[in-house]
């Protein structure tokens, strides 16, 4: 029940928000309409960082409680987030190629969000091939640990490697933000972030089912 | 003798047997090295800017290959079982294979700098001292967190496939560090040096701490 | 004051997810006992006996090991224990001496050099001792899993069906190695499939079930035979 109404909410934010986007907030006067991009591209963009906060919170409290929800939250939040950021990466290519001529540039924040990818796939990749069982989710804890604690030193040397070697940076445009336009960014940043909870939520519920089969298969090959 | 030096003697007595490791790495590392030299070649680009990207490429992949070879003879006959009944602690036991996996890694790098500088017409005076400093503390780093990587990717069905997956990622910072203050030396252009050093130690203590600390669960059954 | 026990467990649980591998197992061993553990595959004998050794870490409970505890102490419980399971955790590219040296000094083996001699001598060895250990057969195998074993002069002895895959020489030479042990006054704790083996020289049957103890009483009480029938027969109609 709880779950319908966020997915009503989450779609309504999402209409609303296009609205926004296309109608209400005025057309760029460098950029032109290609700028539009940078409302969606932007909030996904933070979910990348939102996503690495989840899946590190969750590795460290399932290796303190062992508790299995938080096993199922790391996993959600790293296939939501992978999701994102492939939807971040592409919006982002789609926007640097009307306006700055290349498909990809490479500054401080795209190899960020490239190297952060990397690193949600290595963990996914890695609960992938460990077989099922209270192993995988251990080792998926300490990786993601690992992993997550990588994101601030990442963080540290592109932006140190960055400022040694600049390049065009993809910004959004020059001078401050048109009041409607800051309108247009809230109400977009909201839509993603419901997008974000409800895909979570949806992902765990799957999840928690998954394991309620795992259990029962388990039973049942015991009495064999 | 300690129980983790006795460890550290037991691998090096089976590397000296059949010195797989050793060799492997010397070889794919010079394989490397020459392989960048002909990418190169052609471009006309100083030497010093491009040299230090392939060393830390021949280094980084070499450590992998090092790394599965010395898991793998303890998941042979099922060795890790006997080092994890032996009266040492876990932590101890990650201490000691880091300090193999480092030794041999610095072995092999006897060879492969004095190779390096050949290859690249490099000048080797006092400056040489710092790069030299360099690749100690980045292998250390290196050996740190590959072989609690190493240790995870063993339990996955990829195997040895898996380690470069999780371990490139996750060791991009050390490699951006390492390239560009190696470069920085040999350039003579020291402006950021410090910075990426910080960097460096930065992350070897950050990475040998927490995985000396969470190895218990990496071995765990 | 009372002697000190060689293995003591008090409600010992282990889940494995979902899955109950041990389901609180409370057992009470005193020194010089030797105890012939039965129970099915997947009833959690071999769990306990991991759990015991210290390589797999209980859910709950607490276990002590010649009075010390295995969770608060694991290395120093570690020194009074000797597992062998059919894996020998030797390596290939060793030979024998080599093996046990690393062990010797691993477990501060004191006179190690005169130690291996003698063990290579009583597992027939000698001849081969500078063979790397690639090069052995299986029974060769366990014959210098056994010397490990009993390497550091461990007091109580954990074997994960020893008898498995072996031939009849080393059989003997393994009852006879448990035989001096348990003269010496070591504990010894077997599981095995074999009924007549395990209870050749066994003092004490216990019998695990889906984790859990479900019979526990002294050998050679003919009870624990029928016990044991009963037990295998209600299994296979299952």
């Amino acid at each position: 029940m709880k779950l319908k109404i966020l997915a009503i909410l989450t779609f309504v934010s999402m209409v609303f928000a296009l609205y926004m986007i296309f109608i209400v907030a005025p057309r760029e006067s460098t950029q032109g309409d290609a700028q539009r991009i940078f409302y969606l591209h932007v909030p996904l963009a933070t979910f990348g960082y939102v996503g690495a906060f989840l899946l590190g919170f969750g590795s460290i409290r399932y290796l303190m409680t062992r508790d299995s929800k938080w096993d199922r939250l790391g996993h959600a939040a790293a296939e939501v987030t992978v999701a994102f950021i492939t939807a971040q990466l592409i919006t982002g290519s789609l926007w640097a190629r009307p306006i700055w001529g290349p498909w990809w540039v490479w500054d401080a924040r795209t190899t960020m969000q490239v190297v952060l990818y990397l690193i949600f796939i290595a963990y996914l990749m890695l609960r992938e091939f460990v077989p099922e069982g209270p192993k995988r989710a251990i080792l998926s804890a300490v990786f993601g640990l690992l992993a997550m604690i990588d994101v601030p030193i990442n963080y540290l040397a592109i932006y140190l490697f960055r400022t040694q070697h600049p390049q065009a940076v993809i910004s959004p445009g020059g001078g401050g933000l048109d009041a409607d336009m800051a309108k247009a960014l809230l109400a977009s940043f909201v839509a993603v972030t419901l997008l974000f909870i409800y895909l979570l939520n949806r992902r765990l519920a799957i999840a928690r089912v998954e394991e309620e089969i795992n259990y029962l298969e388990q039973i049942v090959l015991a009495h064999e | 003798m300690k129980p983790v030096s006795a460890i550290i003697f037991k691998d090096i007595a089976i590397e000296l047997r059949s010195k797989e490791s050793l060799a492997s790495m010397i070889m794919f590392a010079v394989l490397v090295l020459v392989v960048f030299n002909f990418a190169f070649e052609s471009t006309g680009l100083d030497k010093s800017l491009v040299a230090p990207g392939s060393l830390w490429v021949a280094v980084s992949f070499a450590a992998i290959l090092a790394l599965n070879r010395s898991f793998a003879k303890e998941t042979d006959n099922d060795c890790l079982q006997g080092l994890l009944l032996a009266p040492l602690s876990r932590g101890e036991l990650y201490l000691a294979k880091v300090s193999s996996n480092f030794l041999f890694m610095l072995i092999a790098e006897i060879i492969i700098l004095p190779l390096f500088v050949v290859f690249n017409a490099l000048n080797f005076d006092f400056r040489f001292a710092e790069v030299i400093a360099i690749v100690f503390l980045g292998t250390l780093a290196i050996a740190g967190i590959g072989t609690i990587l190493s240790t995870i990717s063993s339990n996955t069905r990829m195997k040895e496939v898996m380690l470069p997956v999780l371990q490139i990622p996750l060791t991009l910072p050390l490699i951006i560090a390492a390239v560009e203050s190696t470069r920085e030396i040999l350039m003579d252009d020291t402006g950021q040096v410090s910075s990426w050093l910080y960097i460096l130690a930065g992350f070897t203590i950050v990475y040998l701490t927490l995985s000396y600390l969470l190895f218990e669960f990496a071995v765990e059954d | 004051m009372t002697a000190t026990l060689a293995l003591q467990s008090q409600d010992i649980r282990k889940t494995f997810g979902h899955f109950t591998a041990l389901g609180g197992v409370s057992l009470t061993v005193e020194r010089g006992e030797f105890v012939a553990l039965f129970g099915r595959n997947g009833a959690g004998k071999t769990t306990f006996l991991k759990v015991a050794a210290t390589l797999v870490r209980a859910t709950h409970g607490k276990l002590a090991i010649e009075g010390v505890d295995i969770h608060e102490e694991p290395e120093k419980a570690r020194r009074h224990i000797g597992f062998l399971s059919h894996n020998t955790y030797l390596y290939r590219d060793l030979n024998p001496v080599e093996n046990l040296r690393f062990f010797g000094r691993l477990y501060g083996v004191p006179d190690l050099e005169g130690r291996i001699h003698q063990l290579l001598e009583r597992v027939g060895l000698q001849r081969r001792k500078s063979d790397p250990v690639r090069a052995f057969s299986r029974g060769l195998h366990q014959r210098l899993g056994l010397a490990r074993v009993m390497l550091h002069n461990p007091s109580v002895i954990l074997l994960d069906e020893p008898y498995t895959g072996l031939d009849a020489n080393a059989v003997d030479m393994l009852n006879g190695l448990l035989d001096e042990a348990a003269a010496a006054g070591k504990t010894v704790i077997l599981t095995t499939h074999d009924f007549d083996q395990g209870i050749r020289a066994a003092t004490r049957t216990v019998i695990i079930d889906r984790g859990k103890v479900v019979l526990d009483s002294p050998a050679k009480d003919s009870a624990a035979r029928d016990a044991y029938t009963e037990y295998i027969r209600l299994g296979l109609s299952r």
